[in-house]
């Protein structure tokens, strides 16, 4: 979109008030980023399959009992294969393996996304502070996040499984904590980009304090990336739960689509061929981990600006998409 | 080493709005990791090394020179973006650092680049609005803010409450910038390198503007430039710096028309006319602050000295032996040159007219 | 028969609202030994023109129109015998070319490339010729064995300038060759192109928005607005007595130090260049031109002869004068 002073008003009548303008804005940055990643024929698959396993996990009331999980209350036979009902067939307690997959995806997806927060909160601060304070802070800060990068997921995870007990909340705290290393160095170099940008010395030369200057130059013009990275950080998390729980430091009385399969292995559904015990955990897990990657690699095109905003007018003539007046 | 008095050092300056005393601004280089163990010190770059300057209100000042004189750290310092290393900065006598906050609103600054100087996600209105919501000054914002794009030439100030800075042309963004100044109702503004970054014939445009500014609203302006034709289209004063020193500095008809100093001669030389005469450049490269020449800091490429007019007058020892600072030949023009000093004597004794250096 | 002779030049480039046009309709000769300037601001298309020239355009551009170089019509070549004609016959100056160089490869060796690539010289005499090109472009020859790094801005021009001139060619195409640097620095570089140009007899195309930058350098000047030239003539008419309101106002942007009329008087277009994909009608300059009147929206006039070798493209060129042209 390229209008100039002396072309035609824009359609619709501007707003007056500092907030609208605010608001606006916002709106129409979604707008043109969800019609970017529209075009997307990778972005749109993965975010329906998101659509369609968070759903399941959310509605899992409405698509299976939460009673077939008890295995007293177990319906159907011993390892039945998948038949008319149950369609999945059964696990080796006679539970539904439909009921198990649909309620494994909450906690699959819980563990994930807390982790997740955990991680990107701890990462972005730190990169933040590091990258826009600079000095000592930075050295400080970089050499902690080194210490943390080197530490083994898995022995982290083992030791503490064994000190604190078999839960959840170790899991998410594992996963947090050595995955945050990651994120904050991403986000350490896009906050010293930033913060060399000529707008945010203008910003200063307008008297701007620091907490200004982070939260409405650096921060804005980081969370793009943190979003992104985000997204493939839940993949990996979830991925992380589902080896946990496979290995078995999960907590031994929820199900997850990573204690099934512990179940199933340890329960020899191999030898047995009972694949219906295997498959719809596994299918599911990697679904998941497809579709966020998916989503997070049409994310990465949008925020590409060499793809995004070039394209071939600004590469023939110079004048780039954004308008920067580069002399063609 | 004797110092020629400077003048600017002892006299009071009850005129001046904003004041640069000798101020210096200095940057260490980093010592890798061999030179530290060897001992050897970081190189030293004396950005700024010694200079006084002084604007009075509603006056337009020039601040000319190549790249590595300074004149940038020189109007950052001004702004209060860099500390002095020595030497400070004055506003209606008193020390910036006293009240940085509220100086801010006094002394604005426009930039080089007027598409970095916005924030690509943020609209026009936002980037103009954001001096007012750091200061929170009282009013209404949106009409304060369609006053300032309004004084700013960007008519109808609505129109641009929504554009982005993508949308708008070189131009128009040097504007907005300027309107993001404006905002603040300062006394002063400091332009560094306003339109360089600007399409030829629209540079007309924004210096009208600038001297509109001053004529309406009695704004002083320092504008930091490598263009001298720049400076004779705007300036009412022009200092010219070299290597972190102002080395002449007066009126910008005395100046860019009867210079006194061999390096404006030069720049002012190097200026393309029409018939393409052969005219003398200067060799090498602009020097490096890290590396100041002893005695006048221009002697290695003056070419008086490479052609003889300096042992002529029998100044060059002085050249390659004593510094110097500014001194005033005639009323308000100042130079830092031996030659012109031997040439010309004393401000006391000196006429309004003279002859300029003589053409080496 | 001249070295170079454009024919028409046509180049648009593919967008999402179909064909944009860049260059649209452009006649350019060129003789040996000549130097044209071609001055514009952004937008124009001058740069699109340096790389049509040597057919270096992306492959979502559509060019027409012809551009024989040594009577060769380069759009025609097969892409044997051009790769045989960039860089030997006609060599091009990038616009911030001094940062094309590869950091991790001595001066020496990147300069003796070309001309090892296109079988000219042997390695050995490719070496030396490094050594005479170098001391060509004002530099000492042992400052081969250095990296990129080491040279100062002005100075990689210098090598870039140098490199251009390794095969020998009898075109040169400078794009915006000083406009990234210091004013003393653009100085000696600007003396070093003269006298190359003097010393080799090269043909050069200079491609710059300063117009006075031009004047100095060559002997007759276009002047480029939305993809057409608007004017063009001998540098010093161009310049001194500008026919089309545009190099009126271009020229208005450099004073002359010393005239009291460009004091406090600064001279300047409001607007901006057009949008290659919205052009006005008529007249492209129309919207933002001062004497502008009624015809000029709907007629986009040709060029006009001014006088003797000086054309301009405005619709109030056939009334004036020769003599009454001018500023």
């Amino acid at each position: 979109m390229n209008s100039r002073a002396h072309a035609d008003p824009p359609p619709t009548p501007a707003p007056q008030s500092a907030r609208s303008i605010t608001w606006t804005r916002r709106k129409r940055a979604l707008g043109r980023t969800w019609r970017t990643y529209r075009r997307s024929k990778m972005g749109m698959t993965g975010l329906i399959i998101l659509v369609l396993i968070i759903g399941m996990a959310v509605f899992a009331p409405l698509l299976a009992s939460s009673e077939g999980l008890s295995a007293a209350k177990a319906t159907g036979g011993v390892l039945d294969p998948p038949s008319q009902h149950p369609p999945l067939g059964t696990d080796d307690l006679g539970r539904s393996m439909w009921t198990l997959t649909v309620w494994g995806s909450r906690i699959s997806l819980l563990v994930g996304f807390a982790a997740t927060i955990l991680s990107m909160v701890i990462g972005s601060i730190i990169g933040i502070v590091a990258g826009y304070y600079g000095g000592w802070s930075d050295r400080l800060l970089m050499r902690v996040t080194d210490w943390f990068l080197v530490i083994p997921f898995l022995p982290l995870a083992i030791v503490l499984a064994s000190i604190l007990g078999r839960s959840l909340f170790v899991i998410i705290f594992v996963i947090g904590v050595t995955s945050w290393p990651g994120t904050s160095r991403v986000v350490r170099s896009q906050a010293l980009t930033v913060k060399t940008r000529p707008y945010v010395e203008r910003a200063r030369a307008l008297g701007a304090s620091d907490w200004h200057l982070i939260t409405r130059h650096v921060l804005p013009n980081v969370f793009p990336l943190i979003f992104a990275n985000t997204i493939l950080v839940v993949a990996v998390a979830i991925l992380s739960e589902t080896t946990l729980s496979f290995l078995g430091l999960g907590d031994p009385l929820q199900v997850s689509w990573g204690t099934i399969l512990e179940n199933a292995f340890t329960g020899g559904a191999a030898t047995i061929n009972a694949w219906w015990w295997l498959v719809p955990p596994g299918l599911a897990i990697v679904l998941i981990v497809l579709a966020f990657t998916m989503c997070g690699y049409a994310l990465d095109e949008i925020l590409n600006p060499r793809i995004r905003r070039r394209g071939i007018v600004g590469a023939v003539t110079g004048r780039v998409e954004d308008g920067s007046e580069a002399s063609p | 080493m004797s110092r020629a008095r400077d003048r600017r050092e002892t006299a009071p300056s009850s005129e001046a709005l904003l004041e640069a005393r000798d101020v210096h601004v200095s940057f260490t280089g980093r010592t890798g990791l061999l030179s530290g163990i060897s001992g050897r010190a970081a190189p030293v770059a004396r950005a700024v090394d010694g200079v006084s300057l002084a604007v009075k209100q509603g006056e337009i000042v020039a601040l000319a020179g190549e790249s590595g004189c300074g004149k940038t750290t020189l109007a950052r310092t001004i702004m209060g973006l860099e500390r002095p290393t020595r030497g400070d900065v004055f506003y209606e006598g008193r020390p910036i650092r006293d009240d940085l906050r509220g100086y801010r609103r006094r002394v604005q600054m426009v930039f080089q680049d007027p598409t970095g100087a916005l924030n690509p996600r943020q609209t026009i209105y936002e980037s103009v609005a954001e001096g007012l919501r750091i200061h929170k000054l009282p009013g209404v914002e949106e009409s304060l803010v369609a006053d300032a794009l309004t004084r700013a030439g960007l008519r109808p100030a609505e129109r641009f409450f929504l554009l982005y800075p993508h949308e708008l042309s070189g131009g128009q963004r040097q504007r907005a910038v300027i309107a993001g100044a404006m905002v603040l109702n300062p006394k002063v503004l400091v332009a560094d390198e306003p339109v360089s970054m600007l399409d030829a014939s629209v540079r007309g445009e924004i210096l009208r503007l600038l001297l509109q500014l001053r004529d309406d609203f009695g704004l002083s302006l320092i504008i930091v430039t490598h263009d001298l034709g720049l400076a004779w289209t705007v300036a009412d004063r022009v200092a010219v710096m070299y290597l972190g020193r102002i080395v002449e500095e007066g009126p910008a008809e005395r100046v860019l028309t009867q210079p006194l100093h061999p390096y404006t001669r030069a720049l002012l030389d190097i200026v393309p006319e029409a018939g393409g005469l052969e005219r003398p450049v200067l060799k090498g490269e602009p020097p490096d602050p890290s590396n100041i020449p002893p005695g006048c800091r221009f002697h290695p490429r003056c070419p008086a000295v490479a052609g003889g007019t300096a042992a002529d007058a029998g100044v060059e020892s002085l050249c390659r032996n004593e510094d110097l600072g500014l001194v005033e030949l005639r009323p308000g023009h100042m130079v830092a040159c031996h030659l012109a000093l031997k040439t010309h004597g004393d401000a006391a004794t000196a006429d309004a007219g003279g002859s300029p250096v003589p053409n080496v | 028969m001249s070295l170079l002779t454009v024919n028409d030049l046509r180049v648009e480039y593919a967008s999402s609202g179909g064909w944009v046009p860049a260059v649209r309709g452009v006649d350019l000769t060129l003789d040996r030994g000549q130097v044209l300037g071609l001055a514009g601001e952004s937008g124009c298309g001058k740069s699109t023109i340096a790389h049509a020239l040597l057919r270096l355009l992306p492959p979502e551009t559509r060019v027409r129109g012809e551009v024989f170089l040594n009577g060769q019509d380069v759009l025609q070549l097969k892409p044997g015998r051009l790769r045989a004609v960039r860089w030997a016959e006609g060599a091009i100056v990038f616009q911030g070319a001094m940062h094309a160089l590869n950091p991790v490869r001595r001066i020496r060796d990147q300069l003796a490339e070309p001309m090892i690539l296109h079988g000219q010289r042997s390695d050995k005499e490719a070496h030396l010729r490094v050594g005479e090109l170098l001391e060509q472009v004002g530099l000492p020859a042992k400052r081969g064995a250095d990296y990129p790094h080491e040279f100062s801005g002005g100075q990689r021009q210098r090598v870039m300038i140098a490199m251009a001139l390794a095969c020998d060619p009898a075109l040169l195409i400078a794009d915006e060759p000083t406009t990234a640097l210091d004013v003393m620095v653009q100085a000696q570089v600007l003396n070093l192109l003269k006298e190359l140009q003097e010393d080799l007899g090269l043909a050069m195309l200079f491609i710059t928005h300063d117009l006075s930058v031009l004047v100095e350098v060559c002997d007759r000047i276009a002047v480029m607005y939305a993809g057409r030239i608007v004017e063009e003539g001998p540098s010093d008419r161009v310049f001194g007595a500008p026919a089309h309101p545009y190099t009126k106002a271009l020229a208005g942007a450099f004073p002359t130090i010393g005239d009291p009329i460009f004091r406090r008087a600064p001279a300047g277009l409001g607007g901006d260049p057009p949008d290659p994909q919205a052009l006005p009608t008529g007249c492209p300059f129309h919207p933002r031109c001062p004497q502008a009147f009624d015809e000029c929206p709907r007629v986009d006039p040709p060029l006009f002869r001014a006088e003797e070798g000086h054309v301009a493209a405005c619709l109030l060129v056939p009334d004036d004068q020769p003599q009454g042209v001018g500023a």
